[in-house]
């Protein structure tokens, strides 16, 4: 039977008061590392539970943070990313809302892990809420002696600031969320340098997920294997899944890394609202090749996932019922990415815009099947052309609609054929 | 015409700095002050926090342009902020923007006579679970129809 951890004290009350948090066991990691271990230390643990990112692209955490230099010659930075901002994902905000504590727990584990005497929480802009009790948590953080200079007599040192974005997408990407944080446009870098070795300040910087880090104190106390016992070997642990759309319970779902799509949809989120048929369903964020009915036999995880051509990503499942006008959808998305394009490379500044362009065309019935293919070609001319994976993820869901569900874009335009 | 913080924003702004190694860091918190002191952020205002932060008003106008949160210019006493991305769409965005419209008089980016409201479209808001969702000023407004809306803004002073 599966245990909540991360969820499991939410819509509590008091839940985000740290005295709560005491009580059940918080912060005991936090002093367990500070007295106990090593940074290096920390990062094996983490490295061994094989915890990979919650933020899209699954990356291992522990190896990220072994690519920070282990001396200090520059500071170094620990900035937390709750960007959140994947349409389909909002489970980043439940943590931050419900269990504050647990966020900045394991953003200060993995600060000590990179030797880093400062932190950011970046938090999207419209997050004012959320943003107002994690600067709460973290005052009550340093009134408690876990912030601060010489934590708990350790001898180190960290402070933590809530930093707000202002309305932007691209900031989410780790690059563009380090130019914005140095005040300027959200434009990502070219990489190399990665931000581990030239991130912030230029300086050393790690960049991980909200839910990511959420993990890191429950696995410094119950330890790797604990982690590695819940889901699939190749990307354990417990995880936050977002469901969406056309789904008569929707909502943020913590359950073992694997649970199969199917069950997702029908047991715990209820089944298709109004008991409709289901028509579609995008498993991982906008950003990730969409299934058809027929593919939901599948198991969120990152290895099944890309299995059957998709992706888990951020875990932001949205379902689509059959009344679903797929060339509806897929325009609300491309406008979506056509305004949220940060200009920076042509591709997908100019791509996002062409295809949005022939994508309102074709909904509104005047276009032809040459739009058709046209839209596939652009969408093909953005994909891995650009500087950061907003192109990708710009393309992947045109590229995916078209593949499953050609007939429908072809049937818009049926009447121009002749 | 020249503007410049209250003694209160000023404080705050003080320890807004103390936050970065450097001043240009402090852009966006900056910014949002701004916004918050006086409402939205006027050409005069990015050469205020240009000679804040030493930095060229060209750098402040180039940020703030970026962020769609920033007001480049007057909205209303209460903005109606409507997330139109897909889970919201699938859920009734649609029809929200509508009676917004019929209701308020105002189009997407528009603010009404008297100044009390204005509405624009947003991109999504990540609150997907309890669409539609409708960001009024600071707060979230969840679970929406029309119903819940008009009830949400006939309470609005």
């Amino acid at each position: 039977m599966f245990e909540k951890v991360l969820t499991k004290h939410i819509n509590m009350p008091e839940s985000r008061k740290i005295e709560y948090y005491e009580k059940h066991g918080g912060f005991q990691a936090w002093k367990k590392v500070l007295k106990n271990m090593e940074p290096d230390q920390v990062i094996a643990e983490v490295k061994e539970s094989n915890l990979r990112g919650r933020g899209g692209a699954g990356f291992p955490a522990g190896m990220k943070w072994s690519f920070v230099p282990k001396t200090t010659e520059k500071p170094h930075y620990m900035l937390v990313n709750a960007d959140e901002s994947e349409p389909g994902t909002f489970k980043d905000r439940l943590l931050m809302d419900g269990i504050p504590h647990s966020v900045i727990e394991g953003a200060m584990i993995g600060s000590y892990a990179i030797r880093a005497n400062t932190c950011y929480i970046y938090i999207r802009g419209e997050f004012v809420k959320e943003a107002r009790i994690l600067e709460q948590a973290i005052q009550e953080a340093y009134d408690k002696g876990y912030l601060g200079k010489n934590i708990l007599g350790s001898g180190y040192d960290l402070d933590m600031y809530v930093h707000r974005g202002a309305g932007a997408y691209i900031c989410g990407e780790e690059t563009g969320l380090i130019e914005s944080l140095e005040g300027k446009r959200g434009w990502p870098r070219i990489k190399p340098p990665f931000p581990a070795i030239e991130g912030v300040f230029r300086c050393p910087t790690i960049v991980n997920n909200v839910e990511t880090l959420a993990c890191v104190p429950y696995i410094i106390e119950r330890g790797a294997e604990w982690f590695k016992s819940i889901g699939p070997e190749s990307g354990p642990g417990p995880k936050l899944f977002c469901l969406s759309g056309h789904v008569k319970n929707p909502g943020v779902y913590e359950l073992p890394m694997g649970i199969p799509l199917k069950e997702l949809i029908y047991e715990y989120g209820g089944g298709i609202l109004n008991d409709k048929k289901l028509k579609a369903v995008i498993p991982g964020g906008s950003s990730v090749p969409i299934l058809t009915a027929d593919e939901i036999d599948v198991n969120m995880d990152f290895d099944s996932l890309a299995k059957i051509g998709s992706m888990l990503g951020s875990a932001g499942v949205i379902v689509m019922d059959e009344d679903t006008d797929m060339v509806s959808a897929l325009l609300n998305l491309i406008h979506f990415y056509r305004h949220e394009s940060c200009g920076q490379c042509t591709p997908c500044r100019e791509g996002t815009n062409w295809a949005e362009k022939l994508l309102k065309r074709i909904h509104s019935g005047e276009g032809t099947l040459k739009d058709v293919d046209l839209l596939e070609e652009v969408a093909n001319n953005i994909g891995f052309r650009t500087i950061c994976p907003l192109g990708d993820a710009a393309a992947m869901p045109i590229q995916s609609f078209l593949k499953k569900f050609r007939h429908e874009f072809e049937a818009k335009v049926k009447k121009n054929v002749a | 015409m020249k503007i410049s913080f209250s003694e209160s924003a000023m404080k705050e702004f003080q320890d807004i700095l103390t936050r970065y190694p450097n001043k240009r860091a402090a852009m966006l918190p900056t910014l949002h002050l701004v916004q918050r002191e006086f409402g939205w952020i006027s050409r005069e205002a990015m050469e205020y926090v240009g000679e804040l932060l030493e930095v060229p008003f060209s750098e402040v106008y180039d940020t703030a342009t970026f962020y769609t949160m920033f007001k480049l210019k007057p909205m209303g006493k209460y903005h109606l902020q409507v997330c139109h991305t897909l889970s919201c769409a699938l859920r009734g965005a649609g029809h929200l923007c509508d009676h917004i419209r019929e209701k308020l008089h105002i189009d997407n980016g528009e603010v009404t006579e008297d100044g009390k409201f204005s509405f624009v479209k947003v991109e999504c808001l990540g609150s997907c679970g309890t669409a539609p969702v409708v960001q009024i000023n600071d707060d979230y407004y969840e679970g929406l129809d029309t119903q819940k809306l008009d009830e949400v803004l006939d309470k609005l002073e």
